[in-house]
């Protein structure tokens, strides 16, 4: 009769999900603890530099058409994809460079002053501790394929909580909250440890996974945007000629200001690009509050007028993606929040070993007979 | 063996760590100054809370 109940059925839940998938989130929890301080280890290895402080505060912004030539001028060989600011450095501008401007991958990555125009240091790419790490955590080195799998792990993972969360209960009727049988095994005081960090991660460990998961589709997220939204939205301009050699880069980026007076640029993308089209740039615009700023809306301004001839907001599914990143990352409170970030990670390990530990110590148990394992009446009743 | 807990019992506090953890992760990317506070204090009750039940000794 127990073999069929919905509570052995749950148990297998957890207990296959969990074979399947620990090892993986194990390597995501670990690689993933550098990353949230991916911007304070680059800044310390010197991969990444604040903009110089000598300069009074000043409202002044370079040319922008002048920082691109710059750019271009390191790099003749290559084109100009993105214009990209960092609302965490108002000061800095970032040019990145390719191949071909519709190439998936840079080749140069360079931060200007943007008060001054100078050119001030390159962005090391793909290289170091921190890029293996990266890679590790993304795609461990697989591509798409490999994301899309961790994608799937991170739904075991979903489906790993839940069944926890379903099993807390009848592991915890005869014990308060939070209560540890040390005295008896390494395997119940364990055991309670397991349920006791679960339980407190239990939401935020849900999110990180989730929000995971949906950055996993990142890629076909925002293919489905650009074969949609943005084809849809550049449709009446298809019949104009492709441009070479696109005009003001500075004039378009004003006219995407008009457009949107209250937001501030987060990237601009170059005709050809798969984020642009033949004939035009597209402007993202963030929003200046909190969660408007994650957000990015789309303006298209025409690059031999450099004017700015439409503008809509990104599809739900473009949006549910740019609000699980930060979410993902713990990037959006300061460094106290990273800190705090980290500390619920290395939980989330323990969750993780000691769920290991309590399958390799007790495996050949049946599950009966560990769900009706006697708690220690004296601890179970003195919190 | 002593009787069993009720759900309200079990469930009381897994609730209101969850309610905490929701509120934490949402206040800062709601809203900046106070509301990075309180996803602070939120969330670092969540690893105080771990700590205080997993190394106390009874």
């Amino acid at each position: 009769m127990l073999v069929t109940s919905p509570l052995k059925q749950w148990y297998l839940v957890h207990k296959w999900t969990s074979l399947i998938c620990t090892a993986f989130m194990l390597l995501l929890c670990l690689t993933g603890l550098p990353l949230i301080f991916a911007d304070e280890i680059d800044r310390a290895l010197g991969y990444s530099m604040p903009p110089p402080d000598d300069l009074p505060e000043t409202a002044e912004r370079a040319d922008l058409d002048a920082i691109v030539s710059a750019a271009r001028a390191r790099r003749p060989g290559d084109a100009v994809q993105f214009i990209v600011a960092d609302p965490d450095e108002p000061d800095l501008w970032f040019v990145r460079m390719a191949e071909s401007v519709a190439a998936a991958k840079p080749s140069a990555f360079y931060a200007f002053d943007a008060r001054t125009g100078d050119y001030l240091y390159q962005y090391p790419l793909d290289q170091g501790v921190m890029n293996i790490m990266l890679r590790l955590h993304v795609d461990m080195f697989a591509g798409l394929w490999g994301t899309l799998f961790l994608g799937l792990m991170g739904l075991l993972l979903v489906a790993l909580l839940v069944s926890g969360v379903v099993l807390y209960d009848p592991f915890m009727r005869k014990l308060a909250f939070g209560a540890v049988r040390r005295k008896q095994s390494a395997r119940l005081k364990w055991l309670d440890l397991h349920n006791l960090l679960g339980i407190v991660t239990l939401v935020w460990f849900l999110v990180v996974g989730a929000t995971g998961v949906i950055n996993t589709l990142a890629t076909p997220i925002f293919g489905q945007w650009q074969s949609g939204e943005l084809a849809d939205m550049t449709a009446p301009y298809r019949t104009m000629p492709p441009v070479q050699d696109p005009g003001s880069v500075q004039k378009s980026l004003d006219a995407a200001r008009r457009i949107a007076p209250e937001m501030s640029l987060g990237f601009m993308a170059f005709p050809g690009n798969g984020f642009a089209e033949p004939s035009h740039f597209v402007a993202f615009m963030q929003g200046n509050s909190p969660l408007t700023s994650k957000l990015l809306k789309p303006v298209l301004i025409d690059a031999q007028t450099g004017v700015a001839v439409q503008t809509r907001e990104l599809p739900w599914y473009v949006t549910a993606l740019l609000i699980s990143k930060p979410l993902h990352f713990g990037d959006y409170g300061g460094l106290p929040l990273k800190i705090i970030w980290a500390l619920l990670d290395i939980l989330s390990i323990a969750v993780l070993g000691s769920g290991l530990y309590l399958w390799l110590k007790k495996r050949n148990v049946s599950f009966e007979a560990r769900l009706g394992a006697p708690p220690d009446e004296k601890e179970g009743d003195s919190v | 063996m002593k009787t069993s807990l009720t759900g309200i019992q079990i469930w009381a506090m897994p609730v209101l760590l969850g309610l905490v953890s929701a509120g934490g992760l949402t206040a800062a990317l709601l809203f900046d100054g106070i509301g990075d506070a309180v996803s602070w204090l939120a969330l670092a009750a969540l690893v105080v809370t771990a700590l205080w039940y997993g190394v106390r000794r009874t």
